[in-house]
């Protein structure tokens, strides 16, 4: 695995992180009226856990696609797209505010996060037996 | 000219992480050690950036681009579901209780030293 990665496939990632920088930063922007609560974040992070769970699985798409492009979508886009410092620094700055807010936000952040991410392989796993 | 900003972080951001994934063979380890060194990272950012003391071009470069592209909560997630689909109950929760523990904690650190 490791020898076939090159130049390319670095660059793929970039774009990629990119991509997914700009796209987690609109989200946020669109939630930026909902300041009592981190819903941009969370609003990213869990759709980027059942895509990035998705395209893991979902093999009949992975074979279509050069390895640049599949390892751009996962790592790069996805990757990007989803972030946990801002969850961290969020998490701290709720708590100052209610200890039952950020623990509401863990909660909601891991528990949504494995959810969706089974969601993710439950229907990557189903299409390919379709 | 912030979005190019987000853009060119979340460019070095996405290889830094994929670069630490390569070294350490894609274990879990190395989405532990980005995830918690950025937590750091994008504390001290964060603080300097609300008191005044960093540019709103700097905070769109390194916290929003670079930060939030270098950390990741999906790989996170799917790391997790796999230990768990494979019975490794005690190895995820060892996953996710050390990330946000040691996380939130030296973000806890970064913040009573501004304070």
């Amino acid at each position: 695995m490791s020898k076939r990665i090159n130049n390319k496939i670095y660059i793929a990632v970039g774009i990629g992180g990119m991509i997914g920088a700009i796209s987690r930063y609109g989200v946020s922007t669109v939630f930026s009226s909902f300041d009592s609560f981190p819903f941009g974040t969370l609003t990213a992070n869990l759709l980027g856990c059942f895509l990035l769970s998705y395209l893991l699985n979902q093999k009949q798409l992975k074979r279509l696609l050069s390895l640049e492009v599949n390892i751009g979508l996962t790592t790069g886009i996805i990757g990007a797209f989803t972030t946990y410092s801002t969850f961290a620094v969020e998490t701290l700055e709720l708590m100052k505010r209610s200890v039952i807010l950020a623990i509401l936000y863990i909660l909601i952040s891991i528990l949504g996060g494995l959810a969706f991410c089974y969601l993710g392989f439950h229907v990557a796993k189903r299409k390919k037996v379709a | 000219m912030n979005l190019f900003l987000v853009a060119v972080g979340g460019f070095l951001g996405s290889i830094s992480r994929f670069y630490i994934s390569e070294k350490t063979q894609k274990r879990l380890i190395g989405t532990w050690l980005a995830n918690i060194t950025g937590s750091v990272i994008l504390a001290f950012v964060y603080y300097l950036h609300i008191d005044g003391n960093l540019s709103e071009k700097i905070w769109f470069f390194l916290g929003i681009g670079f930060c939030g592209a270098f950390t990741t909560f999906s790989t996170f997630g799917n790391d997790t579901l796999s230990l768990i689909i494979d019975n490794k109950y005690k190895e995820a929760i060892q996953y996710i209780s050390t990330t946000l523990l040691i996380s939130l904690a030296l973000v806890f650190l970064v913040w009573a030293n501004f304070n």
